[in-house]
This record gives C-alpha cells, structure tokens and sequence, in this order.
C-alpha cells in the first residue's frame, strides 16, 4: 500500500481497540445506496513505473529556444534558489498558524515584504497572490473599498495592459458591479496618451490602473498618468514587472506623490516557467491603505522574553475571521514561490538584479536592431522598450510562428487575436539567457522565411 | 538576525553577477530608477546558511507529526516533486503548451478524466489555483447559471455555521448574500432550519461532506432534494473528500458543483502556505459554465479550449493555464495510488482518525460528537479545562509543540468552545499516534499540577509566546534600515 504504513498487526490491533470487526464497520453512518463500487481508474503504478510513464511524457514536450513574454519570462535561475527552497522544512509546512513553529517561514515572508516594499519603493507589501493577473483583479477591488474621494465604481483600464490579466480582471469582478472602461492607446507609439484621459477628467472614476512595462513592452508615462490620478481622486494602480524595476523608477516615485497601489507577476524572480504555474502574484501599497490590502500580512513582534519574532497579523481583514465580509476570499498565498523569489532576490542583490535586467534589455536591443535590417519587417512602435518589442512582416506572423518553430525556436506572442489593428504582429523578447548567437540565429531564420 | 543584518556593502554573490560591459540603456533619463532598491548585499553561503537555517525553525511533515484538522497534512511522495520537475515540464513557456508541451496536456487531460471519475460530475477544469478560488469559480457558474435562465431573484446563497470562512467569503464576492444555516445537536445541518431558509431567492448552497465537525451528514441527499425542489444548487466544498476518497462521490450524493484541494486529498505539498490548486468539476447542468481553460483531445493532439469552444464560460481566473507544477504533482500521486490505493486513502484516514479519538478518550479528554463515528478527522472540546483550571486550547496547543507534534487546528469550527481538530491523516503509523495520545495525557495531567507550564509554553522553541496583540497594533511589516 503506498504511503500507508500500517502492519496487518497494527490493524488487528486498532480494529480491537476501537471494537469494531472491520475498517468497512466505521463507515456504517453513510447510506449504503451512496457507495459508488469500482471506479475506473487506470491500475497502480510502482515508483519505478510512474518515473519511465514521466520521463517519456517529458519527451513528448518539445523544448524552443524561447524568444517569447507576453508575462512569462525564461530568467536564469542560481542553483541554490530551489536546492534550498526545495527542503522539506519549507516544502512540507503549511500557513503559520502555530507561530512559535513557523519561524521559518514567517522570517522568509517578513525578508520578501520588505524586499519588494523596497524594489517597489511602497511602503507595504502582502505575503503574496496567486499570480499577476489576480494581483491586478484584487488591486482594482482593493481601489474601490480604499477610495475615499470617489464613490465610483468605474475603472479605467488601458488597452496597453495584458490582454490575459483584462480578461481575468473581468471575471473576477463581474459580479461586483464594477465598470471598467477601456482606455485605447495611441497606434503610433503604443502607449497610453495621456492627454486622452482629458475626457475623463469630469467624471467620477475610482482608479486608473498603469501598466510599466506595457504589454507591447513599452514605457510609460508614468509621472503624468500618476499625476492625472492623484489631481482627479482616483487611486493609481501601478502594474510592474519586478526584474525591470531593478532599472526603472519604481511606482513609489512616479509623479510627485508615487501610486497609491503596485502589483503585478512575480514569476520573473526565481519561479521556472513550468507551462504556466504556480507562480506568484505581488501587492504593495501606501501606508494609507494597509486595511484594505488583501492576503497573508506578517508582521515583527516580540516574545515573552522580548526576543524578536514573527508572527501573520492584521488577520481581521480576513475570510477566516470576517468571513463574508472579509476583504477578499483568498486564504492561502504562494508561499514556496515566494520563499524562491526572496532567495533569488537574496543572492542576486540590488547590482545583481540591476545587471540582469539591463542584460535583458540590451538582448532584446540588439535582436531589434538585427530584425530592423531585414527587408520585410519593421518595428510597430517608436518608443523606448525594457525587453519586449512589436515588429511586423509582410508574410502573415502565423508562417512565422510555424517556420521559426520548425527550426526549434519560439518566436513571440501573435498579436493579431488581441489587437487586429497592428496586423501581422509579433511580440518577441530576448532575456539574458539568449546569447549573441541565437539572437543572430533568429534574425537569420526571420530573413530566409521572408526571402521564400 | 534577518538576511538584511548580514548585508555588507560592496558583498555579493558575484558568480551571478552578469559582466558590465556594454551600452547604457536606451530609456529616458527620467524614467530610470535612481535610488538603489534596498536589497540586502551578501554572498552566496550567506544565503544558504541563512535560509537553512530558518528552514530549520520550521514544523513540518517531513520532520514532525502535523495533526491539523481540515488541512489533510499527509505525506508528501518526494517522487512527485522530482517528475514534476523535469526540465521538459519546468522549461515550457505556457503559451508554447499546445506546440510544444503535449508530454503536459497529456497528463493533465488525463488527471482531468480521473477527477471526473472520482467524483462523479460530468466536467472538470484545473484552471482555479487554489481552494478558495475553486469555490469562487463554482459559485459564479452557479450565479451564471441561474443568470442565462432569467431567474434573477435568487440572491441568496445558504452556508452552514460550521463552514470554512472562504465559503461565506467566496459567496459574497460572487455577488451573493450569505445565509447561514444552523448545525443541529448531531453536528448534521438542521432540517427544519433548512427548509425554513430556503426559497425562491435561494441560489444554492454550500456544503462539505464529511462537515467540518468530522461527521458524515446522512441526510446528504434529503437536502439535495430540499435545496433542488426550492430550484436551487448543491456546492459541494472537497476539502474533506480524503475521508472518502474512491468510496463515496460528490456526482452520488446530488451536488452539481464542487471543487477539490488537490493539496490535501491528492498530497501536492503546502509550502508555507501555497501553492495549492482548485480544479472545479460540474455536472451536466453546468458544463457549459466551466473556467478556462479545460484541456481537449482531438486525434493524437490535445489543445486547449477556448470561448470559442465554450461561449457561456465564466472565463478565465488566471493568468494562463493554472498551478500546472502541482497538477503534475496530483497526476503521478493518482498513478500510484490507482483505484485500490484510492479508496485505501479513506479506509487508513478513517481508522487513524477513529483510533485517535478513542485513544483521547481513554486518556480523559472530551468528544464534541460522542454518539457520532468520526469520518478522517474529529473534534475534541477542551471547555472543562477552560473552565476549571483557566488553560486554553491554544495555551494547550502551545505546549503540544514543546513535545515536537505540531497543534491541531484550534478554535474551528467556531461552534464548538475550545476545541482541537485532530487529522491524523492515513499516513502517519500507529506508533506515531499512539505516542501522540501520550503525549496528549501527559499534558493533560500538566494542566492539574502545573498549569503555569501550559500557559507558558512554548520553551523550547526558537522563540517563547509572541506578542500578537502588539503585532496587530504596532505593524511592524517590512525592514527599514536604522
């Protein structure tokens, strides 16, 4: 029996203790038209067994050099962020209940709060969300209960965030009696022109959610648009991607007063792409609006000695103790994602971080000037970008999708689903993991698909 | 001391620092980050040591025995966690699983027909990332459901008072109101309270069986009927189904949505506290409804379905495909298992958690339910003690950590005065439960002869007793240097 250890004796003996002749006699309070008989499920397989089956699913995964984001992000990662990550003290314990038993992890969360209050320049930050798209559907919630200027229910919400986080947005708050109000961009530069929130200068909205880096992977302008926020009362929902904030300003400096509230994916910080999770999501916010930040807060206190200790606190905010009037519903957060992240975040420092991040951008710099040069392609937007970048071909993206592949490399995210307008686009990125080699390679791929 | 502490300017782990050399970036001056992030600056075996270190001021499965009730803190295969960490899996970008990760959506197609098996529904999709987000999915299919139906008066959403805090929470951020529903003498839903809360605003309702109490409810399919004939919908809460895992299912009791905690029942690990995952199964009624994405299968390939394939989904709930590293996790944990081992699960939680309780009982201590079997985890009440030596379950739960167990859960469900939730689990031996309830008594005695011990504890920990009152008044939430 795996992972049952019980000998034909221990059995004897419980049965006898408990008086009952049989294992089936403690099920007795259960109607017996509710037993469901054999299921049909495929027969038990041995360590050895189940190890072969896996290794040759792994195979039927086909590895791509991968040149594509879109949120997910092929980042290099030390070798002692999982070897430690990976213990069974941190794999194998659950939510710190018991504190005193937990120290482990509390400390762990309690170094990541004030890691990304500081990448962040926040005050603040939770111990986690599920991912980048919940964070941003839990922040649009968090602005509407912080907001103490505006009644409103309205959200604006830029074409130039993913379009992935918008549609989970949407489900998530469908049924709050939220609106959210698109904000298109502008064709030219891709990003959010913030003259165009004039026209929403009169009305009533509870926040404005901030994409930096935008999905195109194109920068912001983040001090006007905070501004526009802080001078209209709506809360200003910052939406990074944590590995780029090692370079760029983070939201607690945008405009003169900083944003009210920042999330976004944390997967770029030591989390393997793994087909898509478990990742982790990230909020941090004003000191203003720390009772209606959602999720796991740990906080620093004292034992009965006067020893520093740790310990989940502010839990009133919490389905556990508010129950339906709890702030949000979420129970656990991504621990073991966060305790990576935060080692990822230990080992690389504030210069090491910094040289991955401008080692991303550079990559991503060079395979667009490579592709730039190739008859046949341009470059969509004119902006300055961090690691992603919009270019066009005259062919249709989806042969170059296929024929890139066929050659063993992911070649972007198409666009044309999302965002028809922009034609045969193609979203592509080069993190620090590409060499000088395969960024030329994939120009010389996109030249001799176009040249057919 | 915090990593912070250790940090030295000018210290690094230089091995992961990537050269300098090169262009400057190419982004405005005004948009770049002038302050440095304060990151602590220390060098690799600092890291380690330092991490290691706090992980050894953890309780956990792999180290100590981790009774806490409704959290199933059973073994976790260290296979599962290798297989599913093959690079092949770990390397594919997810929005490459259709061209490049088959070897995955071959497993997750297949864990998807085995869910739907085990618990009896018509669909299932392992898009939600964790419970609470499995009971947030099922209750908007249940609000969509009644939506595409015109039926717009039912507002209510009925929850019994011994539910996990996440139903009523996950119900109200669907939309709905909360209505709770008494929990009679036996620990089984009141009837008559239910017949009286139901009605034609009623939405659904929201249910775990075997309850949080640790009973199986028998008259399960009485309320099916009570709550289906008033026209509204059975939530089946899975955070219990290890009690009868692959003997009893969700689909043969008439509940129409449910989620599972593949965390518990199926042994993907807890890791501090997540990452969990929340598939969502339905029956016929609401396969229409279903989160995105489900995983297909046409031909040899599998694909991912879309709003194309399933134009009434609530939608999507993340970000991309879901916690796929702990659904590849639950996939080899069911292999191994296979149908035998499957119903064993709730057979071995079931004895563990019967012989523990009459072993508590031997040793003194108070059942909530005496007249009741327990089902893979029970409650004891320690309101006597409370009473008549002023040691609390908690003061009671602290000591327990003084003998290497970690406490059970405390203090829920809510309806039972200081009360233990004891979940022993199907893989701990009895040995292992057996020294427990020494220990149980031993503590027990403690509180006659030295209360003070137990109120006290813990000693011999890392730290004493914190300060959560202080904690909660003086936040304390991220390092500022001095």
């Amino acid at each position: 029996m795996p992972f049952i250890p019980h000998t034909e004796d221990d059995v004897r003996e419980m049965l006898a203790t408990l008086g009952v002749p049989s294992i089936e006699a403690l099920f007795g309070e259960i109607p017996a038209e509710l037993y469901c008989g054999e299921l049909e499920l495929p027969p038990a397989l041995k360590e050895m067994e189940i190890a072969r089956l896996m290794r040759a699913r792994a195979q039927q995964n086909r590895p791509l050099l991968c040149f594509a984001g879109a949120g997910a992000y092929e980042h290099y990662i030390p070798a002692a962020v999982w070897a430690v990550t990976g213990r069974g003290e941190f794999y194998s314990a659950y939510t710190p209940y018991q504190a005193e038993a937990s120290q482990g992890t509390l400390q762990v969360l309690y170094e990541y709060q004030s890691m990304m209050a500081g990448l962040t320049a926040m005050d603040v930050s939770n111990a986690s969300l599920y991912d980048g798209a919940t964070s941003l559907a839990e922040a649009v919630l968090m602005a509407v209960r912080t907001n103490r200027k505006s009644h409103s229910r309205r959200i604006l919400m830029p074409k130039t965030v993913h379009p992935f986080y918008r549609r989970v947005v949407e489900t998530i708050v469908s049924s709050q009696a939220l609106e959210l109000i698109e904000l298109p961009y502008d064709i030219e530069t891709g990003c959010i022109d913030p003259a165009s929130l004039e026209t929403h200068s009169d009305t009533d909205v509870a926040a404005l959610v901030i994409p930096q880096i935008n999905f195109f992977g194109l920068l912001e302008a983040v001090d006007e648009l905070t501004e526009w926020a802080a001078a209209n009362g709506a809360i200003a929902i910052a939406l990074v991607n944590p590995m780029a904030l090692a370079l760029l300003k983070p939201p607690g400096e945008w405009g003169k007063t900083g944003a009210n509230i920042a999330c976004g994916e944390g997967q770029p910080l030591g989390i393997p792409l793994s087909g898509g999770g478990p990742y982790f999501g990230f909020m941090c916010c004003r000191k203003a609006h720390l009772h209606q930040l959602p999720g796991r807060l740990v906080g620093r206190t004292v034992d009965a000695e006067g020893k520093r200790g740790f310990t989940l606190t502010l839990q009133a905010r919490e389905q556990h103790i508010r129950r339906g009037r709890a702030t949000s519903n979420i129970c656990t957060n991504q621990g073991l994602m966060v305790t990576a992240a935060t080692i990822y975040m230990a080992l690389l420092g504030p210069e090491g971080l910094r040289r991955v991040a401008l080692q991303c951008h550079r990559n991503t710099l060079s395979l667009m000037n490579g592709l730039a040069a190739v008859d046949g392609v341009e470059r969509v937007f004119s902006g300055p970008f961090f690691h992603e970048a919009v270019y066009r071909t005259r062919k249709p993206a989806r042969e170059i999708m296929d024929g890139l592949a066929e050659q063993g490399i992911l070649a972007g995210y198409e666009l044309a689903r999302d965002y028809p307008e922009l034609g045969e686009a193609i979203l592509v990125c080069a993190t620090e993991t590409r060499t000088e080699e395969e960024i030329e390679l994939y120009v010389r791929r996109v030249a001799s698909l176009l040249e057919l | 001391m915090l990593i912070f502490d250790r940090s030295r300017r000018g210290r690094a782990a230089r091995a992961q620092w990537l050269p300098e050399a090169g262009e400057s970036p190419v982004i405005p001056d005004h948009l770049l980050r002038k302050s440095r992030p304060s990151l602590p600056e220390v060098s690799e075996l600092d890291v380690v040591r330092h991490y290691t270190r706090l992980s050894q001021q953890n309780y956990s499965i792999d180290t100590q025995f981790y009774p806490l009730g409704s959290c199933t803190m059973k073994y976790n295969p260290k296979v599962c966690h290798d297989l599913a960490n093959l690079p092949e899996f770990l390397n594919t970008h997810p929005l490459a699983l259709e061209r490049a990760g088959q070897g995955t959506l071959a497993c997750l197609y297949e864990l998807q027909e085995m869910l739907r098996e085990i618990t009896g529904m018509a669909g299932v999709s392992l898009a939600c990332a964790a419970g609470a987000q499995g009971e947030f999915a099922g209750v908007l299919m249940i609000r969509a459901y009644h939506g595409l139906r015109g039926d717009s008066a039912r507002t209510e959403m009925l929850v019994p008072d011994a539910a996990h805090g996440t139903n009523p929470a996950s119900a109200s951020m669907g939309g709905f109101q909360v209505r709770e529903v008494a929990t009679g003498p036996d620990g089984n839903v009141d009837l008559a309270a239910l017949a009286q809360a139901v009605g034609p605003q009623t939405a659904g309702i929201m249910l775990t069986n075997p309850s949080t109490l640790g009973v199986f409810d028998q008259h399960v399919q009485a309320i099916a009927d009570v709550v289906h004939k008033a026209g509204g919908l059975l939530y089946y809460d899975g955070a219990n189904l290890n009690a009868i895992a692959g003997k009893v299912r969700p689909g043969d009791m008439g509940f129409d949505v449910i989620h599972l905690n593949l965390h518990k029942t199926f042994s993907t690990p807890h890791g501090g506290g997540g990452p969990g995952a929340g598939p969502v199964g339905v029956n016929d009624k609401l396969l229409p409804y279903l989160p995105l994405p489900v995983v297909a299968k046409d031909g040899p390939r599998y694909r991912m379905l879309t709003e194309a394939d399933r134009p009434h989904s609530i939608g999507h709930l993340v970000t991309f495909a879901g916690n796929v590293g702990v659904l590849l996790r639950a996939y080899v944990y069911i292999r191994m298992l296979g149908r035998e081992g499957l119903r064993r699960v709730a057979e071995f939680s079931t004895l563990n958690a019967n012989y523990l309780l009459k072993k508590l009982v031997e040793a003194g201590f108070e059942p909530a339910f005496p007249q009741r079997l327990a089902a893979h985890e029970f409650i004891i009440t320690l309101k006597r003690l409370a009473k008549e030596r002023h040691v609390t379950a908690l003061d009671f739960a602290k000591r327990l950590l003084d003998y290497g167990v970690h406490a059970p859960t405390v203090y829920f469900p809510l309806l039972i005065p200081e009360c233990f939730l004891i979940e022993p689990t199907e893989t701990e031996s009895k040995d292992t439960l057996d020294r427990f309830a020494e220990v149980m008594a031993a503590i027990l005695k403690e509180a006659e002869t030295d209360p003070d011990r137990l109120k006290s504890a813990p000693h011999s920990l890392s730290v004493r007793r914190l300060d959560e009152v202080r904690a909660a008044r003086h936040p304390d939430l991220a390092y500022k240097a001095e």
